[in-house]
């Protein structure tokens, strides 16, 4: 259970990042550290006291396994969250060249 | 093993938190690197080698492409000042967690305890290498069980890939 | 964008291939050990990282290198359409994404259907998405200083 727990503080750390950081940096990496703590939650959901990784090998037992469908689900999420980084820093380094800060305020302040 | 995976956490809680605290911008990206790679270590320990290696990949060129961000820009003391506005965020921040907590405590009413058998749905995959053939049970979910949802995440790639050349495209091709 | 000294560029000639063959090593046992087409395509956008970043680029060749990567990208995505598509035509019951090759005894390298052929077609896309993102900065960086 303490497992759990740590993983929503992991969360809410995050979105401390998002809301009260007026830094768009900080701002984008207290999203990665959310999805980051989701992906963590998930696979351990899926995990078995003892089981080995689900893959078959010559002679093998068929209850000692982890769950296979939330790794499954993660993997692809793991690439898209990458790709999604990858845009927000594009707008982020976009807005700096426009305006000469990261900071979120002052973007609002000029209004250009 | 799960006191392992207890300290690899509060490891990650730190780092994010010196990060998202830090005065310097390359400090808070290298130190956000703490967060990806523990969370590398937790799935070695929790058996999930595919991920890991994916995770490892995937940390670095974050931090590569990160670093590549904030290079040019100028180096400056992040402020700190406190205002009304910040007053505002915290409130919404903390009505938002106390929401989140909410849902949370609701939920791990109907999880078992860490570590215990919660497989109502994948006792099928679980045979599925007798379907597919496919000796690594995830690949035989990724691409055969569930092959539309891996369609679904190479659009969203695509996606991603046209609006970061939208967004850093200066000049035109007619401008050449 | 400027590359780095002689002795990065050396090391770089030696390790990069080899990082490149690891990748593609890891795709195409996607069935068999830990990995597949996610894996394996990161590999080897991480070794086309490597390589521009030791060696450096001039603005021309880094924009055909866009292009190029841009049009695998396509062509795999639309491949793996294809695949899709071809499970719901070629095999007689009506399901996309039906898998329709012979699939063999598992544990062979060539088993498991089309599994294999999927693996290298989402690597290719991983692969080139993840290398036209990085391009796009450094070009992006390259056109701001000029």
């Amino acid at each position: 259970m303490i497992v759990y727990i740590l993983c929503f503080i992991l969360f809410l750390i995050g979105l401390y990042g998002v809301i009260a950081k007026r830094n768009l940096i900080k701002m984008i990496i207290g999203l990665a550290i959310m999805e980051y703590s989701i992906n963590l939650f998930l696979i351990v959901i899926g995990y078995v006291e003892g089981g080995t990784a689900p893959i078959i090998t010559k002679n093998f037992k068929h209850s000692g396994f982890v769950d296979p469908l939330p790794q499954a689900m993660i993997l692809t999420a793991i690439v898209i969250g990458l790709a999604t980084t990858a845009v927000l820093l594009a707008v982020a380094i976009r807005l700096y060249k426009k305006y000469g800060t990261f900071d979120i305020d002052e973007i609002k302040s000029l209004k250009g | 093993m799960e006191l392992l995976l207890v300290i690899i956490l509060v490891l990650m809680i730190f780092g994010s938190i010196y990060s998202l605290n830090a005065k310097d911008l390359l400090s808070a990206v290298v130190s956000y690197g703490i967060v990806g790679f523990g969370l590398v270590i937790s799935f070695l320990l929790l058996q999930a080698p595919d991920l890991a290696i994916v995770q490892v990949v995937v940390e670095v060129l974050t931090l590569i492409i990160m670093i590549a961000a904030i290079k040019n820009t100028q180096k400056e003391e992040l402020s700190s000042k406190f205002e009304a506005k910040t007053l505002i965020n915290y409130t919404l921040m903390i009505i938002l967690a106390l929401v989140f907590i909410l849902i949370f405590e609701k939920m791990t009413g109907t999880l078992s305890g860490f570590g215990t058998d919660t497989m109502r749905m994948s006792q099928t995959y679980l045979q599925g290498h007798k379907i597919t053939k496919s000796a690594n049970l995830v690949t035989g979910v990724i691409f055969d069980f569930r092959a539309y949802d891996t369609l679904g995440e190479a659009t969203v790639l695509f996606t991603a890939v046209i609006g970061v050349l939208t967004i850093l495209r200066i000049k035109g091709k007619k401008d050449k | 964008m400027k590359g780095m000294t002689i002795i990065v560029k050396k090391i770089t000639q030696l390790v990069a291939p080899i990082i490149f063959l690891f990748g593609f090593y890891i795709v195409i046992h996607g069935h068999l050990s830990p990995g597949g087409g996610f894996a394996g395509g990161v590999i080897m956008a991480g070794a086309i990282i490597l390589q521009i970043l030791a060696n450096g680029n001039i603005l021309n060749n880094l924009l055909q290198e866009e292009h190029g990567m841009e049009l695998l990208e396509s062509v795999a995505i639309f491949l793996f359409m294809l695949i899709a598509v071809l499970g719901l035509l070629v095999s007689g019951t009506a399901i996309f994404f039906q898998n329709f090759v012979n699939k063999g005894v598992w544990g062979n390298l060539l088993s498991a259907g089309f599994i294999p052929i999927e693996n290298i077609v989402v690597g290719a896309e991983v692969f080139a998405a993840i290398s036209t993102i990085f391009i796009a900065m450094v070009v992006y960086n390259d056109e701001v200083k000029k």
